[in-house]
C-alpha cells in the first residue's frame, strides 16, 4: 500500500514537473494577435463575471468571423481566477509567456498588482471603469488605461445626480449620504472624490464597509435604518449588490433613493429581487442594456446563431455582456490604431499596441460603423489623459429591464483634474518616476 | 544499495551532532541547494519563478514558522495569516517612515513585530489548549484584518487600502528581475531553514516537544511552560512575519489585506498538516502541495482533454481543480495521516534495505 502511494506521489510530481517545464501545446501562433482573458466563472462572483467574459471573448469571435483586424486574426486563451489577486497574477504570469500584448484583469485589486509589472512587462493594463482613478493621468501611468471612466467619475457623477434630484447641488448642505461598499480596493476608490465633494457642498458622508463576499449586511442596514441617510450610494460587486438590495427592502428604505456605480447596475444583481428592486437606480458606464443596438444583432447574426457563441443566447445586450464586450472593442481598436502606424496586416507588439491606446480616436462615425451607435459617446485619449471620456448616464430598473432615466453627465474636471494629478504625483515620488515630457509623449 | 551508512563511523562528539549524520543525507541537501541555487536559474522561465518558484519559497517559509509552533509544541494557531499581515506592513512601515532603511533590516524588523505580537497572542495559550486555543489565535487573525484595514495609519493614507513597495535593494544589489527575486527569497528560505532545524535539535526545540508531548510531565522534569510556550510563539511569528514581508515585497509588490485574509491562515495549517507536523522538511512538502499542485491541475486537466479530444469549460476546469485537490487532500490523510514527510522517511527506510529486503 505504502508503496504503492509513493510510486503514485512519484508520478504525480514527474508529471507536475514536465508540464510545468515544458510550454503547453496551446502555444499562441505568430500570426495571430493574442488576446488573454482573466475571467472568473466560479465563486462568489461568478454570477457578474460569466456575462462580462462571455461578452469579451464573443466580441473577439465576432472580429474574427468579419475577418479580423486588416486581415489579421484574433486568438485567445482564458483563466479562471476566481477574484482572487493572486490567482489572477498567476493567470498574468501564465498568459503573458503565450505573447500577450493587453490585459484587462477585471479586478481592481489584480490592477494594482499589474500596475508595477506592466512597465516591465511592456503590456499595457486596460481597466475600463475599474482600476486605480488617478492612473488617468497617463504621463506617470505610462501603461495604465482606465478607459471610458474611473472611479472617481463615478462619484463625481452620483454626486451631481443626486444633487441635481434634490434640486440643485447646494442643496445637498446638511445632507446625509451613505456609502456602503466593498471592503476592498474597489470599494474604497470613491471615497477621497465623495470627501472633497462633501467639503464643497457641506453634505454629511458616512461610511458602511461590506466584508467580502458581501452576503452579511444586516448590522449594515441597521445602521442606514437608525441613521436615515437620505442617499445609499451602492459600490458592490457580485452578490453583496442583490444583498444590499433585499436588505434595503426588509428595513425599509426606498430603493428610490440608492444609486449604485455601474458595478452594481446590471440584471444579476436585480433579477432574483425583482419588484423588490423596481426603482433602484444604477450609474451606466455610458451603455446599458442594448438589445436593439446593430452590434448585438451582427452578434446574433455572425456568432450565435452560426453555434459559435459562448454563452446563453439571452444574455447577449445585456448590461455586464455590453461591458465585457465594449472592453474587448477598445482593446481591438488599440490594435488597429496600432496598425494604422506600424503596418498594416501586422502583429503588434505591447508596445506598439500602448502607442495605439494613447492615440484612439473613436469619432461618431467610426462607432457608428462598428454598430455602436447609440450604444456608446467618441472616446479620444492622449498622453496626459487616459480615460478618454467621462460620460455617464443613470438606468433604473424598472421591475423587468433597465432603462434610461437621466440625461448625459460629465464628471466635472475641476473637482477631478487636480486630485488625480495629485495622487499621480505621489505616486510618481514614491516610485522614483519621471513625469513624460510633451517630447516623450510624442514617441 | 547506495543509501547505507555502513563504513561511517563517527569517531568524534562533534560528527554526532552533525543535522545530518548520514554522508548520503547531507550530499543530497547539499546537492538539492546548489541545484536550486545554480542549476534552476539557468532552466526555469519568467513564468515558472513569479508564479511558483517564489510562491513556493515563501510559503514554505511560513510553513515552517508554523510548523515550529504547531508541529513542535504542540500549539495550534489560526493566526498565521496575522502574523504575516504584520510582519508585511511592519517593514512597509520601516521603509517607508525611515529614510535609507535597508531592505533586510526591515524585513526581519517585521518579523520581530510580528514576534512581538506572537508573545502577545500566545498568552492565551497559558491557559487554554487545543480548538480553545486556536479560537482565541483567531482573534488575532480579525483584530489584523481590521486593523490594516481600517487605521489609515498602518497603510500611509492610502486611499485604497492598498500599499506598494519601490525597488528592492539589498547590499546595493538591485533585486529586480524574477531570477533575482528568486535568489533573494532562496536565501532567505536556506538561512532559515537551518536556523530551524538547528533550534528543534537544540534544548528549547526539545523543550517544546516536551510540552507538546505531555505538558504535566514536562513541568515535572523542569521545563517551564510559560517560557517554552510564548518562545515558540515568538520564533514561529518571527518565521511567519518574515515570510510575510517577503510575500508582500517581493512576491506581491503591492498588496491589500485580503492577501493575509483567514484563508491564508487555514492554508498554512493544511500545509503543516499534509506536510507533516514536527518535521522541517515536511513544510516543504506541504506548501509544494498547497501551492503548485492546484495551478498545475488548472494547466494540466485542460491538456488532458485535448489528448482524448475533450475541450474542457475554464469553470469547469475550475470545478475539477478544487474537486480533485479536495479528494488528493483526503487521500493523503487516509494513507499517512503523518503527512507527506513521513512518506519520505519510509521510502528512506526502504531505500536502505533495498534490493535485499531480508
Amino acid at each position: 500500500m505504502k508503496f504503492r502511494t509513493l510510486a503514485l506521489a512519484a508520478a504525480i510530481a514527474s508529471v507536475g514537473l514536465s508540464s510545468a517545464v515544458f510550454p503547453s501545446a496551446a502555444q499562441a501562433q505568430a500570426q495571430e494577435q493574442f488576446f488573454p482573458v482573466l475571467v472568473y466563472r466560479t465563486g462568489a462572483y461568478a454570477a457578474n463575471g460569466n456575462p462580462w467574459a462571455n461578452g469579451y471573448v464573443d466580441y473577439l469571435k465576432l472580429v474574427n468571423a468579419q475577418g479580423g483586424v486588416n486581415g489579421v486574426k484574433l486568438s485567445y486563451e482564458e483563466c479562471e481566477f476566481g477574484y482572487a489577486t493572486d490567482r489572477g497574477v498567476e493567470c498574468y504570469e501564465r498568459l503573458k509567456g503565450k505573447g500577450a500584448t493587453v490585459i484587462q484583469p477585471l479586478s481592481t485589486g489584480v490592477t494594482f498588482a499589474l500596475t508595477d509589472k506592466a512597465p516591465v512587462d511592456k503590456i499595457p493594463l486596460i481597466t475600463a471603469g475599474y482600476g486605480r482613478s488617478e492612473s488617468q493621468d497617463g504621463s506617470v501611468f505610462t501603461w495604465n488605461y482606465p478607459l471610458l471612466g474611473s472611479y472617481w467619475v463615478g462619484a463625481d457623477v452620483a454626486v451631481q445626480h443626486i444633487g441635481k434630484l434634490m434640486g440643485g447641488l447646494d442643496k445637498l448642505k446638511g445632507k446625509k449620504i451613505a456609502l456602503v461598499y466593498h471592503d476592498s480596493p474597489f470599494g474604497k476608490e470613491p471615497i477621497p472624490l465623495l470627501e472633497e465633494r462633501a467639503k464643497m457642498h457641506g453634505f454629511d458622508l458616512q461610511l458602511l464597509p461590506v466584508a467580502h463576499p458581501g452576503v452579511e449586511q444586516k448590522a449594515t442596514w441597521l445602521q442606514i435604518r437608525r441613521e436615515r441617510p437620505d442617499y445609499v450610494l451602492l459600490w458592490g460587486w457580485g452578490v453583496m449588490n442583490s444583498t444590499a438590495i433585499k436588505e434595503a427592502q426588509a428595513t425599509g428604505f426606498s430603493r428610490d433613493k440608492m444609486l449604485g456605480i455601474w458595478w452594481a447596475g446590471a440584471e444579476p444583481d436585480v433579477k432574483d429581487v425583482g419588484d423588490g428592486a423596481k426603482g433602484y437606480s444604477a450609474l451606466a458606464l455610458q451603455h446599458g442594456a442594448e438589445p436593439d443596438s446593430k452590434v448585438v444583432k451582427d452578434m446574433l447574426a455572425m456568432v450565435h446563431d452560426k453555434g459559435q457563441g459562448t454563452g446563453p443566447k439571452d444574455e447577449v445586450g445585456s448590461v455586464l455582456y455590453m461591458r465585457g464586450l465594449i472592453s474587448a472593442m477598445l482593446g481591438v481598436e488599440g490594435v488597429r490604431q496600432a496598425q494604422e502606424r506600424f503596418g498594416k496586416g501586422k502583429v503588434v507588439t505591447g508596445e506598439q499596441m500602448r502607442w495605439g491606446l494613447e492615440n484612439l480616436n473613436l469619432d461618431q462615425a467610426k462607432l457608428d460603423g462598428m454598430g455602436f451607435a447609440g450604444v456608446m459617446r467618441p472616446i479620444q485619449t492622449s498622453c496626459t489623459d487616459h480615460m478618454g471620456s467621462s460620460w455617464v448616464r443613470v438606468h433604473t430598473w424598472d421591475g423587468a429591464k433597465w432603462a434610461f432615466s437621466s440625461d448625459w453627465y460629465q464628471a466635472d474636471d475641476k473637482v477631478l483634474r487636480p486630485m488625480v494629478l495629485d495622487a499621480a504625483s505621489k505616486y510618481a515620488a514614491e516610485k522614483g518616476i519621471q513625469r513624460r515630457t510633451a517630447e516623450q509623449c510624442k514617441e | 544499495m547506495f543509501y547505507r551508512e555502513n563504513g561511517q563511523f563517527k569517531t568524534s562528539y562533534v560528527a554526532d551532532q552533525q543535522i545530518f549524520t548520514i554522508a548520503q543525507d547531507k550530499w543530497f541537501v547539499y546537492g538539492l541547494i546548489a541545484f536550486a541555487a545554480l542549476v534552476v536559474p539557468m532552466l526555469a522561465d519568467e513564468y515558472m519563478f513569479r508564479a511558483i518558484l517564489i510562491p513556493f519559497l515563501v510559503l514554505s517559509l511560513a510553513a515552517l514558522g508554523v510548523n515550529l509552533l504547531v508541529g513542535y509544541c504542540g500549539q495550534i494557531t489560526l493566526g498565521a495569516g496575522a502574523f504575516m499581515a504584520i510582519g508585511a506592513y511592519a517593514a512597509y512601515n520601516f521603509m517607508v517612515r525611515i529614510d535609507g532603511m535597508p531592505l533586510i533590516l526591515a524585513m526581519l524588523l517585521g518579523g520581530v513585530a510580528a514576534a512581538g505580537f506572537g508573545i502577545l497572542f500566545g498568552i492565551p495559550s497559558l491557559r487554554v489548549r487545543g480548538l480553545y486555543l486556536a479560537v482565541a489565535t483567531l482573534a488575532a487573525q480579525f483584530l489584523c484584518d481590521w486593523a490594516f484595514l481600517r487605521i489609515g495609519w498602518f497603510t500611509n493614507y492610502s486611499s485604497s487600502g492598498s500599499v506598494s513597495v519601490g525597488t528592492l535593494e539589498a547590499f546595493g544589489w538591485v533585486i529586480n528581475s524574477p531570477v533575482e527575486k528568486y535568489l533573494f527569497c532562496l536565501a532567505f528560505v536556506v538561512v532559515f531553514a537551518i536556523i530551524g532545524k538547528n533550534l528543534t535539535r537544540a534544548a528549547i526545540g526539545r523543550q517544546w516537544m516536551a510540552i507538546r508531548d505531555m505538558d504535566v510531565a514536562a513541568e515535572v522534569i523542569g521545563i517551564r511552560p510559560m517560557f517554552a510556550k510564548l518562545s515558540a510563539f515568538a520564533v514561529s511569528s518571527f518565521f511567519v512575519g518574515v515570510a510575510g514581508a517577503l510575500w508582500g515585497f517581493v512576491h506581491l509588490g503591492s498588496w491589500e489585506p485580503a492577501a493575509f485574509s483567514v484563508d491564508r491562515s487555514f492554508q498554512l495549517l493544511f500545509m503543516v498538516i499534509i506536510g507533516g507536523m514536527g518535521s522541517i522538511m515536511g513544510s516543504f512538502f506541504g506548501a509544494a502541495f498547497i501551492v503548485i499542485l492546484p495551478i498545475f491541475l488548472n494547466q494540466f486537466l485542460p491538456f488532458l482533454g485535448n489528448l482524448v479530444g475533450v475541450s474542457i469549460s475554464t469553470a469547469g476546469v475550475s470545478h475539477a481543480e478544487i474537486i480533485i485537490f479536495g479528494s488528493l487532500i483526503i487521500f493523503f490523510l487516509i494513507v499517512e495521516p503523518h503527512g507527506l514527510a513521513r512518506l519520505w522517511s519510509i521510502a528512506k527506510q526502504k531505500l536502505r534495505l533495498w534490493p535485499f529486503p531480508h
